[in-house]
């Protein structure tokens, strides 16, 4: 969706329409592979052209073996990732259990159709390991539609770009270490060409023992 | 004597400390047909006595009901409110399965249904649930028998029954049950404690079993309980 969110002056005047979920930028990666899984984001954090901050890690650990993925309006991110921690948290309470990723993909979509019509902007990405220690990733749309696919889910304002490197890169059932490299390539590859993400990235293993591990990438810083 | 006095406020404590309308509640339970539970160690069975008037059309009366396809419910007491409590029951189910796509816990629809008969004991205007639920089923955790009483109060249980023979059959499970039981073994057994306590002739029109095995819910049709009926004889 578009959104004239501040006049910006180019070419001899006007105004410059960008989409609202383009304004803050970023980059989301989610990869599976042999019994982990890998979840990867920019550093960048903006408004529009400008860039504010270099240290703004857009995935977030709600579960013992849930990630969550958040690269829309930094808003939007913010105020998502505090009721999904809610209701994961208040899930653990009541159940005794943790909350099962596939269960924390449905509990997001729903949450986003609940706000059908005054939406979220953002299109979030749920990476994990499954009850019998298989990895799983899914990715929605703004309101809350979700595919689970058998490889990688790409999002943010770097996603067709993404698209192309992961899908020339990826082989199924790589161990973490493979993974991790090619995560790592892929989305460096794409971030060097987009203006609004980048400014390093994080990249975190995640596998089926509980042990994950999260690592720095230096990239172009511009 | 000084508690009947308070007998007719639901939301008044006796002064020996009792809500006398929950145990009137309990008495509506305690005149309904035995109805019983066994938790074996691959599955469970739950069984109840039907008690049908001469000329009703008995096919048309199930007092065992299925909630979800991993759960099932049986009571005693006034089918009526039983009723409003399983439609309830199904509805959580689904709601959740919509929320977290995967089946309720049964922990987790048991406590549902105990806070609304618990609601029904603090509320103005209204009455406890005249019946007792045993709710059978399997979840991730395993297989769970649970009965929730009209004070809102739920207990998991190996063996139990609730109902009219329901002290006399839970004293025949006691000597009776074994930890190491079959599903096949409890299903005998759960045949064996109805007919302790049954009035007149027992067959597959005057009762009702169920089992929960392999995490589904089924209740056996008229010709299965006329076999494990013969295998008694």
């Amino acid at each position: 969706s578009k959104a004239t969110v501040s006049v910006l002056y180019w070419k001899g005047g006007g105004e410059r329409k960008m989409s609202i979920f383009a304004y803050n930028g970023g980059a989301m990666v989610a990869m599976k592979g042999d019994g982990c899984v890998a979840i990867a984001s920019d550093n960048r954090f903006g408004t529009q052209f400008n860039t504010i901050g270099r240290n703004n890690v857009k995935h977030h650990q709600v579960g013992s073996r849930v990630f969550v993925g958040l690269p829309g309006l930094e808003t939007d991110n913010q105020t998502l990732l505090a009721k999904i921690k809610f209701r994961m948290k208040m899930f653990r309470l009541r159940e005794e259990r943790e909350m099962p990723v596939k269960s924390a993909t449905s509990m997001l979509g729903n949450l986003l159709y609940s706000h059908r019509f005054g939406s979220f902007f953002v299109e979030p990405v749920v990476a994990g390991i499954d009850e019998k220690g298989q990895s799983y990733v899914a990715g929605f749309d703004c309101i809350g539609s979700h595919v689970a696919p058998e490889d990688f889910i790409v999002t943010g304002t770097t996603q067709d770009s993404l698209l192309g490197t992961c899908e020339s890169m990826f082989k199924p059932n790589m161990n973490a270490d493979e993974l991790f490299e090619v995560v790592s390539q892929a989305l460096m590859a794409s971030l060097d060409r987009d203006c609004l993400a980048g400014w390093g990235a994080s990249v975190t293993i995640l596998k089926n023992t509980g042990e994950c591990i999260t690592r720095q990438i230096k990239t172009r810083l511009d | 004597m000084s508690d009947s006095a308070y007998a007719f406020s639901l939301t008044t404590f006796s002064p020996q400390g009792k809500l006398i309308q929950i145990e009137y509640a309990m008495a509506t339970v305690n005149k309904g047909g035995t109805a019983l539970g066994i938790k074996a160690k691959d599955g469970i069975c739950i069984a109840t006595e039907k008690r049908t008037l001469p000329l009703q059309d008995a096919d048309t009366v199930q007092k065992l009901q299925m909630l979800d396809t991993h759960v099932g419910v049986v009571h005693a007491g006034m089918v009526a409110d039983a009723r409003v409590l399983f439609t309830k029951a199904r509805r959580f189910c689904q709601v959740y399965k919509s929320e977290y796509d995967a089946p309720m816990p049964i922990g987790q629809l048991v406590r549902k249904l105990a806070d609304i008969m618990q609601e029904y004991t603090q509320s103005n205007g209204v009455r406890p649930f005249g019946c007792s639920l045993l709710v059978a089923g399997a979840d991730t955790t395993g297989n769970h028998l649970y009965q929730v009483d009209p004070s809102g109060l739920f207990i998991s249980w190996k063996a139990t029954s609730i109902g009219k023979g329901g002290n006399n059959a839970k004293t025949y499970l006691e000597k009776r049950y074994s930890p190491d039981m079959e599903v096949e073994d409890a299903t005998h057994t759960a045949i064996r404690t109805l007919k302790e306590g049954f009035d007149g002739k027992m067959d597959s029109s005057n009762i009702e079993i169920a089992k929960v095995v392999d995490g589904k819910f089924e209740i056996l049709p008229a010709s299965d309980i006329e076999e494990y009926l013969q295998e008694l004889e």
